[in-house]
């Protein structure tokens, strides 16, 4: 829904780039992270893990460790809600996130929680957990997700599928979804060319260089206390009570600064344990995860297996696009083979689509979100394909991309239709740039590649106070995970009139704010934005009916300019400005403090497109793939801190640069991980890259104040494809299995 | 097992603590001596968040034991700063928007203090490989790189 009172020139602070607020202490190395919290008398923990894929749990001895001196309380499954149970059939959300933090009857992953240990010391606690016994009866296991579908697969667990899956498909299918409109199979027919092909991604993992990490205290009163590294500490916060019988209120959340999230710190896995230590040791108990622990036990995304069909006429006009998507998502549903197959085809403005995806259970972590879930991979299969429509036609894959592109007005391929979109613009500014036209040396190639995301609106609540100094206070909700508290501070600048540094934004916790959704969705910026903007104009009301009451006319005749109250035109009277200090230096007497509030549910998150130009070079000796230019061209509505937003392009083209060419989860045959730690996850390094080119597109999100579309998520969309079509143009060899690791690229230059 | 005593010089200041001979010099200076500007992303010496200098020595202080550091210089990234000025690098980072999360900056700029104290005028190729050992996962290092370059060129103009 179009505001209809949105701003779109004349900014004074958006779209400047001052320095963030909390750089002074992130470069001193003051900033609190998860782990750098300690408390008086604080104890240390320790969680043992399955080395099994998939195994029952026959018997489970802590005896043994309880005896070891320091060790001051041990929990297993027990020491957790009885109230929640997979049978209820109701709250089975809850009871997965239970069974993922601490495995019930059955281990269901190779480093699945089993128990955990409170010590007086990190070593003794990890010191405590091998003297745990642990009887498991080991069962078949699967963690591929054609091996999972096929007949005769080993069963996860029964009675997960929910009503959405067909008949005849087995029980490691736990959701199925299906979308499109007209008829692909007449669509095909129009045709000229008919491309068709299968591709798989590996799992890949988030990889925030800070691990989980948590300090709890809890009592028998039921009264809790939780800092923690968290993209929700609200969702923590209900999560962590549901999970230990707690009442929601009596645990308060505290979000440290987050070292990264990328979707991976949106649910829980050290905290209810670390709560549940301390209600027995009535000690504070500090939680850290090793970084094996981190790889093995929470999640990566999805991996996935597709089918993609797309028909083309000779002009470039795609006819029909059909694509199947199997995502693995570990041992819970939850993979986003819906998410998935609905961005597919997004880009493009399609008569006839047809989606299928498919959510399927295997013995690896539970997936989590990682940037745009689903979405990256998706445009890996479909823009591959495109790109071999376009070479097969001889058709400019920018003009092909053109041709089809969603604009105002399409029917998306996942239903509604688009308002205001920004990939047309996304796509001329791409076809103008000097690196669409820069010469190629041989053995080098150019790929480009679209990319789409949703984001999202959600539950915000912001505060906004003013002090006597005329200086003022942001309370958000929502953690800080790319330099949001400076966006926030120059939206309500802009607001207020007063300088940027005259506001402070603050991480506020769980008892200062109302609910606020989780920092996922690239919905920060976006949502809490929208709620300062809305906080900030309730404080101007409220300064303006002030300034009403000292001249003794109607509030209407007011109004807010340049951080001063004045009269609204001629007939309001002849006045003198009223600054906001003025207004707030005596507030206490002329009616008490000023806060401005908002607390709602945007529904208006504009979606996001890219579009990006890579160029590679392959070593046809070893199969190294370097990535040699790199340019991202994303929409996004309006740039609040231009730098922010292109450190999310950036980053967001990185960690799509690692999954294209080395990220993966390598699974032995006895189903444990074999890769659980940087060395041999190698994600990209500075000798790795070139410089990221951004160029910043601003479309209007016509649900926005100031236009403001997320950011966060679609970046990391297309470089799997851009990367993938590159590799294609540079050596001649379509990879249609990622990452595109040399020995992948040495054994498709051999089969050429 | 018995607890060692270390005695040693951190940032300048004559420092002691007691630890287990399994603790790493970077769990000393953390969890003995309140120093968490030092990260352990990943306890292994592959992601560089845990940088400091030892004897002169960029090391990963999660790679030495804390029993090594008796009669040694450290430097971490709480001594980068003297009194309230930051060092070049510091205010560099921030103005380039050079840090998303933060949780490898610090390791980061100890780690760039070392290389520019080695070489002045390092190419964009030298500075991405001094690097290497430390891990960015949010800015894709562009930034970072940009930082360090435009702060060496101000370095070297001031001398």
């Amino acid at each position: 829904m179009a505001l209809d009172d949105q701003r779109k020139s004349g900014f004074k602070f958006v779209g400047t780039r001052p320095n963030r607020p909390d750089g002074m202490d992130k470069v001193t190395g003051r900033a609190k992270f998860g782990a750098d919290m300690y408390a008086p008398g604080m104890l240390h923990g320790a969680i043992l893990r399955s080395p099994h894929a998939h195994a029952k749990i026959n018997k489970l001895d802590v005896s043994r460790a309880e005896k070891l001196k320091g060790v001051k309380a041990i929990v297993t499954r027990a020491d957790f809600s009885k109230k929640i149970n997979f049978t209820s059939g109701k709250d089975l959300e809850t009871w997965n996130v239970l069974e993922n933090i601490m495995a019930g009857e059955k281990v269901l992953y190779d480093g699945h929680a089993v128990a955990a240990v409170a010590a007086t010391s990190a070593l003794v606690a990890r010191d405590a957990i091998k003297l745990i016994e642990v009887q498991y009866e080991i069962l078949p296991h699967v963690t591929d997700v054609d091996a999972a579908m096929a007949k005769g697969a080993p069963i996860v667990r029964e009675g997960v599928a929910d009503k959405s899956v067909p008949e005849g498909l087995n029980s490691n299918v736990a959701r199925y979804h299906e979308s499109g409109h007209g008829d692909v199979e007449v669509g095909f027919k129009e045709a000229d060319l008919i491309v068709e092909d299968s591709f798989k991604t590996e799992a890949t993992h988030q990889g925030y260089i800070e691990p989980h990490a948590c300090l709890a205290t809890l009592g028998n009163d039921g009264k809790g206390e939780l800092w923690c590294t968290t993209q929700g500490h609200f969702y923590f916060q209900k999560i962590c009570a549901a999970l230990l019988d707690l009442e929601t209120s009596q645990l308060r959340v505290t979000a440290s600064e987050i070292g990264g999230g990328f979707g991976g710190k949106t649910t829980v896995f050290v905290e209810p344990v670390a709560l549940a230590l301390s209600r027995k040791s009535n000690r504070p108990v500090k939680l850290v995860m090793s970084r094996s622990e981190v790889f093995r036990a929470t999640g990566p995304t999805s991996s996935t297996s597709m089918d993609i069909k797309i028909g083309m006429k000779k002009d470039g006009t795609i006819t029909a696009g059909q694509g199947t998507f199997r995502l693995q998502g570990g041992a819970f549903p939850g993979a986003p083979g819906d998410l998935t197959a609905m961005c597919a085809f997004a880009p493009y403005s399609l008569k006839n689509v047809h989606q299928i995806g498919y959510d399927v259970l295997t013995n690896r972590p539970k997936q989590a979100a990682y940037r745009a879930p689903g979405s990256p991979m998706a445009a890996f299969a479909v823009e591959s394909v495109i790109d071999e429509l376009c070479k097969k036609l001889n058709l400019d894959p920018i003009e092909v991309r053109l041709k089809n592109a969603s604009r105002k007005g399409t029917k998306a391929s996942f239903g509604p239709k688009f308002d205001e979109i920004g990939l047309v613009e996304t796509l001329e500014a791409a076809k103008e740039h000097p690196h669409y036209s820069a010469p190629l040396k041989v053995g080098q190639g150019r790929g480009i590649s679209c990319g789409f995301w949703f984001n999202f609106g959600g539950e915000t609540a912001v505060s906004l106070a003013l002090s006597e100094d005329g200086t003022a206070q942001i309370s958000v909700g929502t953690p800080d995970i790319g330099g949001s508290r400076s966006s926030m501070a120059l939206m309500a600048a802009e607001e207020l009139g007063i300088p940027y540094d005259h506001i402070r934004c603050t991480i506020a916790d769980t008892a200062t704010l109302g609910y606020n959704e989780i920092s996922h969705g690239s919905r920060v910026t976006y949502a809490s934005g929208l709620a300062t903007i809305k906080a900030a104009k309730d404080a101007i009301n409220k300064l303006s009916k002030r300034a009403a009451d000292k001249w003794g006319i109607p509030k209407e005749a007011v109004k807010w300019e340049d951080g001063c109250a004045v009269p609204s035109g001629p007939n309001a009277g002849n006045f003198q400005p009223l600054s906001l200090k003025d207004l707030t230096k005596n507030m206490g007497k002329t009616g008490g403090p000023i806060v401005g509030h908002f607390e709602a549910t945007p529904e208006g998150a504009g979606v996001s497109f890219a579009t990006h130009i890579v160029d590679a070079e392959v070593d046809p000796d070893t199969g190294k793939t370097k990535i040699l230019r790199y340019t991202v061209i994303q929409d996004a509505g309006k740039a609040i801190h231009p730098s922010y937003v292109e450190g999310q392009y950036q980053g967001g083209a990185a960690q799509g640069i690692g999954w294209a060419l080395n990220e993966e989860y390598i699974y032995g045959s006895d189903g444990r991980l074999q890769n659980a730690g940087f060395l041999d996850y190698r994600i990209p390094l500075a000798s790795d890259l070139p410089m990221i080119d951004t160029v910043i597109v601003e479309v209007p999100n016509p649900g926005h104040p100031y236009g403001v579309r997320g950011v966060g998520e679609t970046s990391i969309c297309p470089p799997l494809a851009a990367i993938a079509n590159a590799v294609s143009a540079a050596a001649g060899i379509r990879l249609r299995e990622l990452p595109m690791s040399p020995p992948r690229i040495v054994a498709a230059l051999n089969g050429k | 097992m018995s607890n060692i005593h270390v005695n040693t010089i951190v940032n300048g200041d004559e420092v002691g603590f007691l630890c287990d001979p399994r603790e790493t010099l970077l769990d000393c200076l953390r969890d003995k001596l309140s120093l968490t500007g030092a990260k352990e992303g990943c306890g292994t010496g592959d992601c560089g968040s845990c940088s400091v200098k030892l004897d002169g020595r960029l090391v990963c202080s999660c790679l030495v034991l804390g029993a090594e550091a008796e009669g040694k210089k450290i430097e971490t990234i709480e001594g980068m700063s003297r009194d309230e000025k930051l060092h070049p690098l510091q205010e560099k980072f921030i103005e380039h928007a050079a840090l998303q999360c933060g949780i490898c900056t610090p390791g980061i700029l100890v780690a760039t203090k070392a290389l520019l104290e080695k070489n002045p005028n390092p190419s964009e190729t030298e500075v991405r490989y001094w690097l290497a050992g430390n891990l960015c996962r949010c800015t894709g290092y562009d930034k970072i790189i940009r930082a360090v370059l435009d702060t060496a060129a101000d370095l070297r103009e001031a001398k």
